[in-house]
């Protein structure tokens, strides 16, 4: 049995599915934000999977998803100093009470 | 033809991705879905070490397992009032988020599976991607040098610990 392309695209296709279902119906901003990272992560995986098998020659899939995890890592960095700042001012972190920035 | 450990490790690291995928965006307890995601996040270091690409699969287990989720533990465990059960996860749109998802993994999948030919091939062999190799790349500017993209991400990285103590200070 040969392990193709396609045998590693559909966990990430099903883990990126997780990620909208997640986001979309979560309420805490935490879980939200995990949901986010499953995302971003099944993003990665394509990257270095169409690269090792299409252009095993080039690391162009391997650079760009190094350059990813550094980046997803400042965005959840920041993104988590933002939450923890709200629930020091609303005291919670649900999206449906924090309505004080809509207008 | 690939060896039969690799098949079982496939199958082991396919079912680990979508099991706790599915786990931690339905679970009710949110240190479980940090827990969940950590599961998932080993898994894709994983699927990097059988690409062959171990810095890559090391930084994973790094960044994400050792950094990020921890991140996530210390952030679930400032939000919550000190002395109360964390309160339980709910759910809503719940609809909207299933059609979202499903018809999102539908047209992708129609479109991969149109593909199938192009995309059925096995493993190509690649030659040694030594760690040397890597570091040349990193700091070249030649025509595959990443010389830009190195010194914008520590640009970055800095902008973001000065905008993290500042936002997260107390005032």
């Amino acid at each position: 049995m040969d392990l193709t392309l396609l045998m590693y695209i559909v966990p990430s296709l099903i883990m990126f599915g997780c990620g909208v279902y997640g986001f979309i119906t979560r309420k805490n901003m935490i879980a939200m934000l995990i949901s986010l990272e499953l995302m971003l992560n099944s993003v990665d995986i394509n990257f270095v999977v169409f690269n090792r098998y299409l252009f095993p020659a080039q690391h162009e899939g391997m650079f760009f998803t190094l350059f990813a995890i550094a980046i997803a890592a400042a965005e959840t960095a920041v993104a988590i100093a933002i939450i923890i700042n709200v629930y020091r001012l609303a005291k919670n972190v649900d999206i449906n009470q924090i309505t004080k920035m809509k207008f | 033809m690939e060896s039969l450990g690799n098949v079982i490790m496939y199958v082991i690291i396919a079912l680990t991705i979508i099991v706790f995928s599915v786990l931690a965006v339905t679970t009710k307890k949110i240190l479980r879905s940090a827990t969940y995601l950590l599961f998932v996040l080993l898994a894709t270091a994983a699927i990097y070490f059988q690409m062959d690409y171990e810095f890559l699969g090391a930084t994973q287990i790094a960044v994400y397992a050792g950094g990020i989720v921890v991140l996530f533990v210390f952030a679930i465990m400032l939000t919550h009032k000190p002395g109360e059960d964390a309160a339980p996860l709910t759910s809503n749109k719940r609809i909207l988020g299933l059609t979202a998802c499903g018809l999102g993994v539908i047209l992708c999948g129609v479109a991969l599976f149109g593909f199938a030919k192009f995309a059925s091939k096995s493993l190509p062999s690649m030659d040694d991607f030594t760690i040397d190799k890597l570091g040349q790349a990193l700091l070249s500017t030649d025509k595959f040098g990443y010389l830009l993209p190195f010194e914008a991400v520590s640009v970055l990285l800095l902008a973001c610990i000065i905008g993290g103590v500042v936002i997260a200070r107390k005032r």
